[in-house]
């Protein structure tokens, strides 16, 4: 069934195996849901915008920031950093595809699936709202009575497994699909950004994997690990979401990290300054985000050794932290500095980020994070690091490989226009936060008194969420306008340094007409600057179109869809009560018939 | 590391598509026949990663059982219930499957068709011993009053070797439905890199079980 299938419309789309358009498919999906937690984070404000206001019910509240917490992790940001290495990691190290063509499909299908099952709360009226690390024993069976938990759960734990699917995929795609000369060292930074994130993902998942098994045996089998009357640890589930949960902190951040790597000396005709301890701190990073899982758990009272441990090693993590930001604004120094919108947003993350990350390393000291823990203090050093951080780099890295996407330029005054309101709503919102936080609001509540000295802060952050609300709608016009009208896009708009700039834009189906050979890092941009003078154009060593029918591609193919429908189907067996195992059993058929239909066909 | 003709290196140009992978008669994506960085064949590389994500899966398992093994209440413990020496041969079969699974692998290599598909049956047989042994296993500890619910110990002890039976189950399947297609294709079926990274696999969860085996039924006891 794989053959003759067509290269264009809705089959060509439900059955692709091209890293480009799975890409494209992750970001339109993890668009779509950056409206949905955009609109949660609006109700929030907006409720909390006035003291006593009743906008939403103390219940509907929790939902809200429990699902916007979550939608912005794992449905928005991990998704829109995967369509980032989907599109770039095989055009970067000069390979036809990735590693495994049709497991990368099956993993946005089952992502998709997925992240339809944790919002499908909304559609019953059960919203998950036990928070997004879901702690025990508010998510067991005795304080979520309905089925709330259980969304949250099942939907997590099939996002997870499609990041893991994912994450083997790139690793292995870059540890073995690398062209000629491209040796670890001469990796484009967004790479190695790339390459670490799926280490985390790999050794992270699992973790929470289990975590997530163990919550669904409790909450529909009556075991008891995280429930406290039947022997079990509320601590242990901390443990086991924290081991995961810290991790995944830099899961998300590296890859924003590995994106404004390759903005910053892109566009100041500069190379990335300190390149190999650039990768050491990203290393770095990566390993010690195994280490310190328990500073968010100071105040569960561990004892002095483990709290004394994880306060030191979460200081260390300063270190390569702080590398990486001089070394970014020692790219910046005495550079031919262009300030497009890409690099608007790649200078406003180092400094949001400096910012967040100063207020991280004040709650890593434990008798200053006890007075921080749960008020308004974290959430606002979280979202700098998040938003102001990991979001930022991602807008920037829309508006520097658009054109290599879609073949067309995102408008760059639209695009100052979305950076300054975001940039003044950004910091209008969040940084009354610090304030409101040292002065003892406490977070997830659904309303507050009038007479605690909150409310001009509250008034604030809410006017600045609205400005920000104002910025996204201009860039939904601007991505509709663009796709239509926008500028066409050279091979190399921008002038950059990587391999994917030898491409027409968009990059035929095929990738490469003919593999290339680099001898050295930013090998492009040497080839295009022999001696400092640019060659003339026709000279450029750009990639020649070729005829498609002479490059061989792998074959579509409907069965990963199939196969993740099967995978959901199974997940979803949890709400149907009596009838759960045959429905379990019809998506465990789905799965084996995919599974055979997919190992027999000529892939 | 068999299969040498596969990695010679060679440039993709346009008609010239399919140059590696003359070692098998299966065809392959383009992302296959690219040349491979370190020669391994990707999918036995991305075994390998996906090994090293099981060491963390189990180890999660594992070490929840550690902390809960005492957490019995009143339901009998995990010792008033084993059955060592039932548990120790079904150990013993399933360490001889990877004998096998060595054996079948080297005839696969060899392209000796009858033999590989002797060693094949093997492994699978042991694997289907073991399940039962299991399956019997447990069904006594429900019986004897040691359920997935009666203790934190118990539920620990399900979830871990629960999870690692499926783990054997998947390779049965796996491994049976190779058995299958053998006998259908006979000698045009020769897949060295498929063989050997299920052999990973394989090697792997009979690994797993060894780690088992000690801390759960033998270090309980201490």
């Amino acid at each position: 069934m794989a053959k003759n299938l067509p290269k264009t419309g809705l089959i060509s789309w439900l059955t692709t195996v091209d890293h480009k358009r799975i890409g494209i498919m992750y970001a339109m999906s993890a668009m779509f849901f950056l409206l949905c937690g955009g609109i949660e984070a609006l109700l929030i404000r907006t409720q909390l915008m006035l003291p006593n206001n009743d906008l939403v019910t103390a219940n509907f509240y929790n939902g809200l920031v429990t699902m916007h917490g979550t939608t912005m992790i794992f449905l928005f940001v991990m998704p829109m950093s995967s369509a980032f290495f989907n599109f770039l990691t095989p055009l970067q190290i000069g390979a036809p595809d990735v590693a495994y063509p049709r497991l990368n499909a099956l993993s946005f299908w089952v992502f998709l699936f997925g992240g339809i099952l944790l919002n499908f709360g909304f559609v019953v009226g059960q919203v998950p709202n036990a928070g997004w690390f879901n702690y025990a024993n508010l998510s067991g069976k005795i304080f979520s009575t309905d089925h709330s938990v259980d969304f949250w759960v099942l939907g997590v734990q099939v996002v997870g497994l499609a990041s893991l699917i994912a994450s083997i995929n790139f690793f292995v795609t870059i540890l073995n699909m690398r062209c000629k000369g491209m040796t670890l060292l001469k990796m484009p930074i967004f790479i190695w950004a790339t390459l670490v994130t799926q280490v985390l993902l790999i050794l992270a998942l699992p973790v929470i994997t289990i975590a997530l098994v163990m919550m669904s045996l409790d909450r529909s089998f009556g075991t008891g690990f995280f429930e406290p009357t039947l022997g079990g640890s509320v601590v242990m589930w901390q443990h086991l979401f924290w081991i995961f949960g810290h991790p995944e902190v830099y899961i998300l951040i590296v890859p924003a990290m590995g994106i404004v790597s390759e903005i910053l000396p892109t566009f100041s005709r500069k190379p990335l300054f300190g390149y190999s301890v650039m990768v050491y701190s990203i290393s770095a990073i990566g390993f010690l985000g195994f280490a310190v899982w328990a500073h968010h758990m100071f105040t569960t009272g561990m004892g002095p050794w483990a709290t004394a441990l994880f306060s030191a090693a979460t200081m260390l993590i300063a270190v390569p932290t702080g590398v990486k930001i001089f070394n970014w604004i020692s790219t910046l120094w005495g550079g031919q500095i262009r300030f497009t919108t890409a690099n608007l947003f790649a200078i406003s993350f180092i400094c949001m980020f400096t910012l967040g990350g100063l207020s991280g390393i004040m709650h890593a000291s434990p008798p200053i994070d006890y007075h921080h823990q749960d008020t308004y203090f974290v959430v606002a050093h979280f979202h700098y690091v998040l938003y102001g951080g990991a979001v930022m780099a991602l807008f920037g890295g829309m508006f520097y490989w658009f054109p290599k996407f879609f073949g067309r330029h995102l408008s760059e005054p639209l695009g100052k226009v979305q950076f300054w309101l975001y940039m003044i709503g950004f910091n209008l919102t969040f940084f009354p936060m610090h304030f409101l936080g040292l002065q003892g609001m406490p977070r997830r509540n659904f309303t507050y008194a009038a007479d605690q000295g909150w409310n001009l802060w509250n008034l604030m952050c809410t006017m600045g969420a609205y400005i920000t609300a104002l910025g996204a709608i201009v860039f939904a016009v601007n991505v509709v306008w663009s796709l239509l009208k926008g500028k066409r896009a050279k091979n190399d708009p921008w002038d950059a340094r990587t391999l994917e700039w030898t491409l027409a834009s968009p990059p035929p189906e095929y990738n490469f007409s003919v593999n290339p050979v680099v001898t050295q890092l930013d090998d492009f941009w040497h080839k295009k600057y022999p001696n400092g003078k640019r060659l003339a154009e026709d000279l450029i060593p750009y990639q020649k179109e070729v005829d498609p029918s002479t490059m061989h591609v792998p074959n579509q193919s409907f069965w990963p869809m199939f196969l993740a429908l099967g995978i959901v189907t199974i997940a979803s067996s949890f709400f149907f009560g009596g009838h759960g195992l045959a429905v379990a059993l019809a998506g465990a058929t789905v799965l084996l018939v995919s599974a055979y239909g997919w190992a027999y066909e000529e892939p | 590391m068999g299969n040498h003709d596969h990695h010679d290196v060679h440039t993709r140009q346009p008609g010239n598509h399919h140059a590696a992978n003359s070692g098998h008669h299966d065809h392959h994506a383009a992302a296959h026949s690219h040349h491979q960085v370190t020669e391994i064949d990707n999918r036995k590389y991305g075994m390998w990663v996906l090994i090293g994500s099981e060491c963390f899966l189990f180890g999660t398992m594992i070490a929840n059982f550690i902390i809960n093994r005492h957490n019995t209440g009143t339901a009998p413990k995990p010792t008033d219930v084993f059955n060592i020496e039932l548990t120790t041969w079904s150990t013993f079969i399933l360490l001889l499957s990877s004998v096998a699974m060595v054996l079948s692998l080297d005839a696969c290599k060899r392209k000796e068709l009858k033999k590989f598909q002797l060693w094949t049956f093997v492994v699978v047989a042991c694997g289907l011993f073991f399940l039962g042994c299991q399956v019997y296993e447990f069904t006594h500890f429900i019986h004897e009053g040691f359920g997935l619910t009666s203790s934190l110990a118990a539920s620990s002890f399900f979830l871990l070797t629960g999870c690692h039976g499926a783990h054997v189950a998947v390779g049965v399947l796996i491994m049976s439905s190779i058995l299958v297609t053998s006998l259908v294709k006979k000698e045009t079926w020769f897949n060295y890199n498929v063989v050997e990274t299920l052999g990973l696999y394989w090697h792997f969860v009979d690994v797993v079980w060894i780690l088992i085996f000690t801390i759960v039924y033998l270090f309980v006891y201490l």
